[in-house]
């Protein structure tokens, strides 16, 4: 069984801004440890003779010229927002610097 | 704000030894965004240079950027990296408002270029080599302003205005690895460094590298351990260091404060650092938050990119010849001294001074030109000197008047001041003012003769062989003739005339 605990749970929930009730990550830290044992099984299955996938579909190189395309103008791009000024997004302030 | 304790960096210096590591972020100049086809523009009307891609709206794939790619594979092997067989893009999640899409798209486990290194020549010549760990790209962030509050800072904002025209722009960054060694001259190297990716970088023609547009930004570690000890000490990751005067006193701020806290018997805290040019220093930010938290996966929309060895050969071919050998080569092939070669890279002008040679005149007539005469005039008019407009035609135009004795020096100055002045060229400029030197015989021979009546004392000496008296009487007749006399013939005519032989 993989150890995932209620702390790691309840990381996982603020960094995803989920709002989970303690019966909530009680439940999904079980569930989660399921789920990681069961990915794990899939590299299990995988010898060292099977290569690391790192895409699904045989592809690599899909490029764009750098050829400028279309734009919106402020006003279509402000359309969805809830909240705007001086033709940019508002938005709270936010202390957390990214 | 709380002002932090520093020690003096000598005895920072005497009890600690620094480690370095930096992270530069270059912004590309492509035309278009990384994943995206909006146009990569500075400077124009908020949220115009965007589109549903740059916006994050749901359902919209990224395609990537042909071009981006290619200049960072330039960048990887400017940096003598080796460029990955095969690498893919990565999201890197976290929620803040300069993304859109609550992740950034980036590289994590595979940069497409990583081990190279690059070495940096520091003022007094000595080379110091960086270690590059990786060179990856990923994408620029949209611009957030602050409103509100007293400051302008995000202390105290009420809220804040988002710009997406950034978000997208394809950036490229380099990842040093842990730099040992530098002891005190840290700072120096630190902005020599930056100063060295820039130069790169500009010189490929792969970023505008503008510091005070944000094409090329540093985020600057630093470290200290005591002397003797390998384990490295806890470190700080200054944010945002946006000038090569700051990354230097940045690095020393730091080493500064570390040095403090050391001392104090307290330990470091991992944190970023936000950088203040106005008071020189840095106050804390947030904690440094782990890679885990950031909850990478690889990007299921973008298949991975492959560089044949083909293409990174093709790539390789077209580099221009990196700015240390190019300096290297030209201080060779012009014969000037370490201290004559030095001042002119500091003072800017390295391409006015090539091109003034291509046009004609020799290394040291270039040198005189624009050390003597151009960059004093750029620096009083508080502009780069090949900004100032002068051409590399009328240098070499100027100085063949002065050899073929037309004009003297002081004229051939005059006339440059006219040239600025937009009076024409210089051949006009000689007319319309009427400078000419002075080389009929008769009026030089009236002021020798005055000026060597009015210093008799002078004319002895000369008589007695101190010829390098002469100076005196040259000067009396320059000034007689207002500057317009050939020097050298005044020089000849004295000399006939007291019946010296110099």
């Amino acid at each position: 069984m993989a150890a995932i605990n209620r702390d790691d749970v309840a990381h996982l929930a603020r960094l995803a801004h989920i709002e989970m009730s303690a019966d909530e990550l009680d439940r999904m830290a079980g569930e989660l440890a399921v789920i990681v044992d069961s990915v794990k099984s899939v590299s299990e299955a995988a010898g060292d003779d099977v290569p690391a996938t790192s895409h699904p579909i045989p592809l690599a190189n899909v490029f764009r010229d750098d050829v400028v395309g279309h734009t919106f103008t402020a006003e279509q791009a402000l359309s969805g927002a809830p909240d705007s000024d001086d033709n940019r997004f508002k938005v709270p302030a936010i202390l957390d610097e990214a | 704000m709380s002002t932090d304790e520093i020690l003096s960096f000598d005895e920072a210096m005497e009890k600690y030894d620094p480690v370095l590591g930096f992270e530069v972020h270059v912004e590309l100049n492509t035309k278009t965004k990384m994943f995206s086809s909006a146009p990569n523009v500075f400077g124009d009307e908020p949220n115009t240079n965007v589109n549903e891609v740059d916006l994050g709206m749901p359902g919209v794939l990224p395609v990537v950027n042909k071009t981006a790619i290619e200049s960072s594979i330039k960048i990887g092997l400017a940096l003598n990296c080796t460029i990955a067989e095969s690498c893919r893009f990565a999201r890197k999640n976290y929620f803040y408002p300069d993304t859109p899409k609550n992740f950034q798209t980036s590289q994590y486990d595979e940069p497409i270029a990583y081990d190279g290194y690059l070495d940096i020549e520091l003022e007094d010549g000595t080379v110091f080599r960086v270690e590059i760990e990786r060179a990856h790209m990923e994408e620029d962030a949209g611009k957030l302003t602050h409103m509100g509050g007293a400051t302008g800072r995000i202390q105290g904002a009420d809220f804040s205005l988002v710009d997406y025209n950034r978000a997208g722009v394809p950036l490229v960054e380099i990842v040093t690895k842990p730099i040992e060694g530098a002891g005190s001259r840290a700072p120096e190297l630190a902005k020599a460094y930056v100063a060295a990716i820039r130069e790169i970088v500009k010189n490929l023609g792969v970023s505008d590298a503008k510091m005070e547009r944000g094409n090329v930004r540093c985020d600057a570690n630093v470290s200290l351990r005591p002397h003797g000890r390998e384990r490295f000490g806890i470190r700080s990751e200054t944010k945002n260091v946006n000038s090569l005067r700051a990354v230097e006193h940045a690095v020393r701020y730091e080493i500064q404060r570390h040095a403090a806290v050391l001392s104090s018997g307290n330990p470091v805290v991992q944190e970023t650092r936000h950088w203040h040019e106005d008071t020189r220093t840095t106050t804390s930010g947030r904690p440094k938050s782990d890679a885990d938290d950031y909850r990478y996966f690889p990007e299921p929309d973008l298949v991975p990119v492959v560089a044949s060895r083909e293409w990174v050969e093709e790539l390789r071919a077209t580099l221009p010849e990196p700015p240390a050998e190019r300096r290297k080569r030209l201080k060779a092939d012009w014969g000037y001294s370490d201290l004559e070669f030095r001042d002119v890279v500091n003072a800017g002008v390295l391409d006015e001074i090539e091109e003034t040679i291509a046009a004609g005149a020799s290394a040291s007539v270039a040198r005189k030109w624009w050390m003597g005469e151009i960059v004093g005039r750029a620096k009083a008019a508080d502009v780069d000197p090949g900004q100032l407009g002068v051409q590399a035609a009328t240098v070499v135009e100027l100085s063949r008047m002065v050899e073929a004795g037309k004009i003297n020096n002081k004229m051939a100055s005059q006339v440059l001041d006219g040239v600025l002045a937009g009076e024409g060229t210089p051949e006009e400029i000689v007319e319309k003012r009427g400078l000419a030197v002075v080389s009929d015989d008769g009026p030089l021979l009236e002021a020798i003769d005055a000026a060597l009546a009015a210093q008799p004392d002078v004319a002895d000496k000369i008589r007695a062989g101190k010829v390098q008296a002469i100076g005196a009487i040259v000067g009396g007749v320059m000034k007689a003739t207002r500057g317009q006399a050939d020097a050298g013939r005044v020089k000849e005519l004295i000399l006939e005339k007291l019946g010296v032989t110099a």
